[in-house]
C-alpha cells in the first residue's frame, strides 16, 4: 500500500547564462508516496519552480535520478515526456492559464484531446464530472472572462484532475487569490487528497502549508527541512473562523 | 490529436478573428478568382477557335506553294508559282489517303448586277470544293466536273453577295452577274457561314470553275493552293506525309532539297492558334500566381502573429501533454484552413466573374474542372508551405518559456 509515486535522488539543475552557471538545485533527495499532500516552501529564488518543473517532466535535471510512478524519466524522448505529462501529471499554475474565449467545459476537456484512447463522449463525461467535483457544475458553459479568479482556478484544478493523474503539481496555485478564496481552494485540495490524490504544492505562505501533511523547505537550491505537519489545519474549518468581509 | 479535432480548433481560432482571417484570405481569394476567370477565358477562346477551324472541315488539308524560308528570307507565298495542274493530277492519281481534292485560284474584283456593285473575291475551284470546305448549297446546285472541263461561266455565290447584289429580293439563281466584265450565270447560292476566327466574312465569296477563273480572269496556269480532304480525321497526319512525298516526286526534288511547298492539316492550324492562346493563358496564370504567392506571404505573416499571441496557449498545451507534432499540426491546419477557405471563396468568385464576362461582354468562356482542382491544390500547398515555418516555430517552443511568456 505504501506506493512511491515520486522518487528523486541527487537532483541538480544548472542553468548556463553566458559564461555564468546558475545552480538552481544543488542535489535534492526525497520521495513522495501515494496519498501524500506535500507543500514545497522556500524563499523566492530558492528553486521551488525549477524543482516542480522537473517533477512535472517539463524540464530535465542536469544530473540525478527521477522516477515518476516507477518510470525513469531521464533519457525519455520529447514525445514520451509529453505522453507522461498527459497521463500521469496534473498541472496547476498561479495564473490559471485557461484558454480565453473557451468554455470551462472545453478547457477541462483539453488534456483528453491529446489522449487518443479517450472517445469524445467519454471526454465530455469526464470533464463534466471533474467540473462537478470542483463545484462548478452550473458554470460549464462560462468562459474565463465570465468567472472570478477563484472559479477560474477551480476550472484549472478540474483540468488537472480530468486525466486522473498519479500526482497533482501546483505552483503557487493560491498566489493570485485573497485569503478566503485561497482557503476555499485549499479545502478543495484537501477534499481531493482525502479521495486519494497525491499532491505537491509549491507555496511561500506558511498558513497554506499547514493544510498539507508534509512540508519540504528549500533554501538556495538545498533541501533544508522535510517534516510532517503536526497539527494539520482543516481548510473548511479555517474558513468558518475567517471574519465575514461583508460586515467589515 | 485527431484530425477532426484539429480542424475544429483551427476553425474556432479563425472564428475569433473573423476580420483578420478574411483580410488574410483576400490575397488568396483574388489570386484564385483570377486564375479561374483567366483560365476560363483562355479556354473559352481556345475552344471557339477550335470549333471554328473544325467547322471549316476538320479533315481538310491545304497545300501552299513556296517554303517558309529561302536564304533566310520569308517570301510571300502568292508570289511562288510552284504548284501546277500537273501536281494536282499527280495527287489525284497517286494518293490513297484523300477523298476529295480541289485546286484553288483567286482574284479580286468588282461584282456587278444591274445597278448594284460589290468589291469581292472570286474563287476558282473544283467541283469538290464544297465537300472539302463543308459548304452547303441553300438553293440551286454546285457546278459539275463537266462545267470545269468546259470552263463554263457559271458561279455559286455566298450570302453577302446575295445581300449586296440582290438586296431587292430577286432570286439570284438563274441571273447573270459580271465579275471583271466577264458574265457568270449564277447556278447556286451557299448557306450562311458567318465570320471566322480571323474576322473574315466567309459568305463574301463567289465560287466558279478554276478553269474559267484561270483562263478569263487571271490568265495564269498556276495554282494559288490545293485543298483536299483526308479520308478521316485520324489519318490527316498520314495524308500530310503522303501528299508531301507525292509532291516531292512531282517536283523532282533531291533528298536534301527543302520542300518548295507546304502541306498543312487543320490540326496543325488548331495547334498553332492554341499555342498562341496558351502563351497568353500562361502569362495570365503567372500574374495570378504572383497574387497567390503574395496571399501566401500574408498567411505566413498572420500565422507568425498568431503564434506569438498564443505563446502561453502553446506552453499550456505542451504542459498538459501536447506533443510538438500536435502543436505543429494545429497551426498548420489553421494555415491550410485559411488558404482553402480563401480558395473556396475564390473559386466561387472566379466562376461568378466568368459568368459575368460571358454574359455582359459576350466572350466565350469555359470554366474547366482542372482549373478548379489545380487552384484548390495550389491553395492547400500555399497553406502548407507558408504555414510551415510559423507552425514549426510554435512546435519548437520550450513549454516553460512559453508558459512564462507575457
Ligand atoms: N530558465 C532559467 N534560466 C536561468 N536561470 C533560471 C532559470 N529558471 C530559474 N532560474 C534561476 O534558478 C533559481 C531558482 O528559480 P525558481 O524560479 O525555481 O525560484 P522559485 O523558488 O520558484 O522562486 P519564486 O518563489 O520567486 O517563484 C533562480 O536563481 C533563478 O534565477
Ligand atoms: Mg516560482
Amino acid at each position: 500500500m505504501d506506493k512511491t509515486i515520486i522518487k528523486i535522488e541527487e537532483i541538480k539543475r544548472e542553468f548556463l547564462i553566458g559564461n555564468e552557471t546558475v545552480r538552481a538545485l544543488k542535489g535534492i533527495n526525497f520521495s513522495i508516496t501515494q496519498g501524500e499532500f506535500v507543500t514545497i516552501m522556500g524563499t523566492s529564488g530558492s528553486g521551488k519552480s525549477t524543482l516542480l518543473n522537473i517533477l512535472g517532466c517539463l524540464d530535465q535535471p542536469t544530473s540525478g535520478i527521477y522516477e515518476l510512478d516507477k518510470v525513469a524519466v531521464k533519457n525519455l524522448s520529447k514525445n514520451a515526456l509529453a505522453k507522461l505529462r498527459n497521463e500521469k501529471i496534473g498541472f496547476i499554475f498561479q495564473s490559471y492559464n485557461l484558454l480565453p474565449r473557451t468554455t470551462a467545459l472545453e478547457n477541462v476537456e483539453l488534456p483528453l484531446y491529446y489522449n487518443k484512447t479517450v472517445s469524445s463522449k467519454e471526454r465530455k463525461e469526464r470533464a463534466e464530472n471533474a467540473l462537478s467535483l470542483v463545484g462548478l457544475a452550473d458554470r460549464m458553459d462560462h468562459t474565463p472572462s465570465q468567472l472570478s479568479g477563484g472559479q477560474q482556478q477551480r476550472v484549472a484544478i478540474a483540468r488537472a484532475i480530468v486525466n486522473d493523474p498519479v500526482v497533482i503539481l501546483a505552483d503557487e496555485a493560491t498566489g493570485n487569490l485573497d485569503t478566503r478564496t485561497s482557503y476555499e481552494i485549499m479545502a478543495l485540495f484537501q477534499d481531493l487528497n482525502s479521495r486519494g490524490k497525491t499532491i505537491a504544492f509549491v507555496t511561500h505562505e506558511p498558513d497554506i502549508a499547514l493544510f498539507s501533511n508534509r512540508t519540504i523547505v528549500l533554501r538556495d537550491g538545498h533541501k533544508i527541512k522535510d517534516n510532517p505537519v503536526d497539527n494539520i489545519n482543516i481548510a473548511a474549518e479555517a474558513l468558518q473562523k475567517l471574519p465575514i468581509e461583508e460586515e467589515l | 490529436m485527431k484530425t477532426i479535432n484539429l480542424i475544429k480548433i483551427a476553425w474556432k481560432a479563425l472564428q475569433r478573428n473573423k476580420t483578420r482571417a478574411f483580410l488574410t484570405m483576400l490575397g488568396i481569394i483574388i489570386g484564385v478568382a483570377s486564375v479561374i476567370a483567366m483560365m476560363a477565358i483562355g479556354e473559352g477562346s481556345k475552344q471557339s477557335i477550335r470549333n471554328q477551324i473544325s467547322s471549316m472541315g476538320s479533315n481538310m488539308l491545304s497545300i501552299m506553294p513556296g517554303s517558309d524560308f529561302r536564304g533566310g528570307v520569308r517570301r510571300d507565298n502568292s508570289e511562288s508559282q510552284s504548284l501546277t495542274l500537273t501536281d494536282l493530277k499527280a495527287l489525284q492519281t497517286k494518293s490513297a489517303t484523300i477523298s476529295y481534292i480541289s485546286p484553288q485560284v483567286n482574284g479580286g474584283g468588282q461584282a456587278i448586277f444591274g445597278s448594284n456593285n460589290w468589291p469581292t473575291s472570286i474563287y476558282g475551284v473544283g467541283e469538290n470544293y464544297t465537300d472539302i470546305r463543308k459548304l452547303e448549297i441553300a438553293s440551286g446546285v454546285m457546278f459539275t466536273e463537266n462545267d470545269t472541263k468546259m470552263a463554263a461561266k457559271v458561279a455559286v455565290i455566298g450570302q453577302t453577295i446575295v445581300e449586296n447584289l440582290f438586296g431587292d429580293g430577286t432570286d439570284p439563281v438563274g441571273q447573270t452577274i459580271r465579275f471583271d466584265r466577264i458574265p457568270f450565270k449564277i447556278i447556286g447560292v451557299l448557306k450562311e457561314k458567318g465570320t471566322n476566327t480571323f474576322g473574315q466574312d466567309q459568305d463574301d465569296i463567289i465560287l466558279a470553275p478554276y478553269t474559267t477563273v484561270q483562263k478569263r480572269i487571271l490568265a495564269s496556269e498556276h495554282l494559288r493552293s490545293i485543298v483536299a480532304s483526308a479520308k478521316s480525321e485520324e489519318i490527316a497526319d498520314e495524308a500530310v506525309e503522303e501528299l508531301s512525298d507525292i509532291l516531292r516526286v512531282s517536283h523532282k526534288l533531291k533528298a536534301n532539297d527543302e520542300d518548295d511547298f507546304h502541306v498543312r492539316s487543320q490540326q496543325e492550324l488548331i495547334s498553332t492558334f492554341s499555342s498562341t492562346t496558351a502563351i497568353l493563358t500562361i502569362l495570365l496564370v503567372v500574374i495570378a500566381s504572383i497574387s497567390l504567392v503574395v496571399g501566401g506571404i500574408g498567411i505566413m505573416n498572420i500565422m507568425y502573429v498568431s503564434v506569438t499571441e498564443r505563446t502561453r496557449e502553446i506552453g499550456l498545451r505542451m504542459a498538459i501533454g501536447g506533443r510538438g507534432v500536435d502543436i505543429l499540426m494545429q497551426f498548420l491546419v489553421e494555415a491550410i484552413l485559411i488558404s482553402v477557405t480563401g480558395g473556396l471563396i475564390g473559386v466561387l468568385l472566379g466562376i461568378g466573374s466568368t459568368l459575368g464576362v460571358s454574359t455582359y461582354l459576350r466572350w466565350p468562356t469555359s470554366v474547366t474542372s482542372e482549373s478548379i482542382i489545380i487552384s484548390f491544390l495550389v491553395c492547400a500547398i500555399t497553406g502548407i508551405f507558408f504555414g510551415w515555418y510559423p507552425a514549426r516555430k510554435a512546435a519548437s517552443l520550450d513549454p516553460i518559456v512559453a508558459l512564462r511568456y507575457e
